[in-house]
């Protein structure tokens, strides 16, 4: 089974700062690490290898610096990386970015699935994938959070929507994943050496031209622009704490005074 | 005329409520654009659900009745959003940020190159008249505002954040019975349900939550019986889901569910910012933790600095005893 895995570099969020005069995000307060979801993805993907065979692409947007990432993810069992770095592609919106790698996904040519993580830390939409899907003219399953069977040309899938879904898919298809679907295993320190050596692709936006409209990538292709950011001012909670014998009692007492406890 | 299209999501037989929410943001943008309001639903023997639409702000309704539309297929059901929007051209297109709508809003973007916001709390209109869409970002730690270039402006909007309009029995509006389009294979089999959710934590007024300050599973009954003291539900932090002491449904946060109750008592939780990302907007939060640094008391309106192994079962001692005087 050929599969494509699509991977984002991300702050790590627990660490990324905000400045909440400015409305500021200081990306370089943050070290970088691979979107947390996008890990599960990988791992189906291994796992899907490990029972058919084939191989595995990941496939990444970003800056210079998401090489990290896609080193990662050949240690941890992809065979090819790619990365698509070029000025032209930034300031991106989810619509350009799902543009730029399907365009990237038709020069790769064959695949039988796409997987994605269910979103990311930092964009947080979850727009990417179902986008992706659209503009190659595939099936999606969204929220996959098992794989139940897997044949040469479908697989059954079970799809978190609150309640839970059996969905069979033809392949080829793309899925997003939940944190549910597996636990991402580490790699080795010896498949960390080994990856240090292989090579990742880079791809610029000429490299795409035969594939796609340049007009579609980064600030042009995008439809939607930020015009402000605001870091939420928490809203005037009034963090009256209670301490010792008599704190649950004071804590009723001050709910049913908010007529939420009767 | 512009139209404002509303998305309105079956579930189990009725209308998802967030399209009655959308509905009546969308009179409110509709008087300020002079626009007016559609609502769009497709699905199988819902004809009944039109007129409740336009109860609700619907000015016309647009229904796609018919079997093949009874379970969800993302394909069928962008193919008919697609071509409906193509014919009458409406200038903004919301739909509920569920788990269906945040599926199918990104294929329906995608197919008519529109941008689409993801997971909006509020929608302004803007003194040049441009509709400002406000959304959470970096897990709920920013709040952006974003407007749109192409039309539709499309967006997909959260569950309880706009207010819930006055159901009028006797507004009148137009239903009008849609042709369904012949669509061959997608590709896709929809196999039916396999596992309900246990709760609906989104509809929860009252919500106790649970983090790693609970030592063991049994623990999670004195939750529970706090909740049902209460009228509320269970809810956790993810690692008590990760250690298989309750299903996901339960799960608050980034990876959960997003609630918005009218009281979240979270009780052993730090308040990481993926948990505060799930329930930073509810409306009075209570916490309870032995350490007066945890950065959950930022956020609380009421905090215990307190071991829960002895706040949790006062609480339930007084209320238990306040049940009693009340019904000799
Ligand atoms: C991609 C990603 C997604 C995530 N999604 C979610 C999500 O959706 N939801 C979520 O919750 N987490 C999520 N997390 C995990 C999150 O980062 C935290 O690890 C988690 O929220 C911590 O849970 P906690 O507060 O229960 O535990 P801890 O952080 O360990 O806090 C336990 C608290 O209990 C207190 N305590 C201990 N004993 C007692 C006692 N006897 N009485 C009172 N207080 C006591 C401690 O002082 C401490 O503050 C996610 C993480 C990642 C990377
Ligand atoms: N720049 C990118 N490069 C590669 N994959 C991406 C990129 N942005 C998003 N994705 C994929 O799309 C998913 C959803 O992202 P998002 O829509 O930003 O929440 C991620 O989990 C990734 O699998």
């Amino acid at each position: 089974m050929e599969i494509i895995v699509l991977i984002k570099q991300v702050p790590d969020i627990e660490k990324v700062r905000f400045d909440a005069e400015k409305g500021r995000i200081d990306r370089s307060s943050a070290p970088a690490e691979t979107n947390p979801f996008d890990l599960n993805a990988l791992e189906a993907a291994i796992q899907l290898k490990e029972k058919l065979g084939g191989s595995i692409t990941v496939l990444s947007m970003g800056p210079k610096q998401a090489e990290s990432s896609l080193r990662d993810a050949l240690a941890r069992g992809a065979d090819k990386a790619i990365l698509l770095t070029d000025g032209r592609f930034a300031g991106a919106d989810t619509l350009a970015t799902a543009y730029t790698l399907a365009t990237a996904i038709k020069k790769l040519g064959r695949f039988d699935l796409i997987i994605c993580g269910e979103k990311t830390v930092d964009g947080d939409t979850g727009q990417v994938g179902p986008e992706v899907a659209e503009f190659l003219g595939i099936p999606h399953v969204a929220y996959v959070s098992e794989i139940r069977e897997v044949h040469q040309d479908k697989l059954l899938l079970i799809s978190d929507m609150g309640d839970k879904y059996l969905v069979e898919v033809k392949l080829p298809a793309l899925i997003t994943v939940t944190k549910d679907l597996n636990t991402p295993r580490l790699p080795s320190l010896r498949d960390v050496l080994k990856a240090r050596k292989k090579e990742i692709e880079v791809w610029n936006a000429d490299a795409l031209s035969d594939y796609g409209d340049l007009d579609g990538f980064g600030v042009k292709g995008s439809k939607t622009m930020v015009v402000k950011v605001v870091i939420p001012s928490e809203k005037g909670r009034k963090g009256i704490i209670f301490r010792g014998e008599d704190a649950a009692e004071k804590l009723l007492e001050v709910l049913r005074e908010n007529r939420l406890v009767n | 005329m512009k139209g404002i299209l509303i998305y309105a999501e079956v579930e189990s037989g009725r209308v998802h409520p967030v399209a009655f929410e959308l509905l009546g943001k969308a009179r409110e943008i509709g008087e300020k654009i002079s626009g007016q309001v559609w609502s769009i639903i497709l699905g199988h023997e819902i004809k009944d659900l039109a007129s409740e639409l336009i109860q609700y702000g619907a000015d016309k309704v647009f229904v796609y009745d018919h079997p093949t539309l009874r379970e969800f297929d993302v394909i069928r059901y962008k193919e008919i959003l697609v071509d409906f929007v193509k014919k009458f051209n409406p200038e903004i297109f919301l739909i509920g940020a569920t788990p269906l709508g945040r599926s199918l809003a990104p294929r329906v973007a995608a197919a008519l190159r529109t941008g689409l916001t993801a997971d909006c709390i509020d929608l302004r209109i803007d003194e040049n008249g441009d509709l400002i869409q406000i959304r959470p970002a970096f897990t709920g730690n920013i709040l952006a505002h974003i407007k749109t270039k192409s039309r539709p402006i499309m967006a997909t909007v959260r569950y309880r954040v706009m207010e819930m309009p006055e159901k009028d029995l006797s507004r009148s509006g137009e239903i009008i019975e849609m042709d369904v389009p012949e669509i061959g294979e997608t590709g896709l089999k929809m196999l039916g349900e396999v596992e309900e959710r246990r709760v609906n934590l989104a509809e929860a007024d009252i919500i106790v939550a649970g983090g790693r300050g609970l030592k063991s599973k049994d623990d999670l009954k004195m939750l529970e019986e706090l909740a049902s003291l209460l009228g509320g539900v269970v809810g956790v932090s993810r690692p008590l889901v990760d250690e298989g002491w309750i299903s996901k449904d339960h799960q608050v946060g980034f990876s959960g569910n997003t609630v918005k109750p009218k009281l979240y008592i979270a009780c052993g939780i730090s308040g990481s910012p993926q948990h505060l990302a799930g329930m930073r907007d509810s409306e009075i939060i209570v916490a309870i933790n032995v350490d007066p640094s945890a950065p959950i008391f930022r956020y609380a309106d009421y905090g215990v600095v307190g071991d829960l192994y002895e706040v949790l079962p006062k609480l339930i001692k007084i209320l238990k005893n306040a049940k009693r005087s009340d019904n000799p």
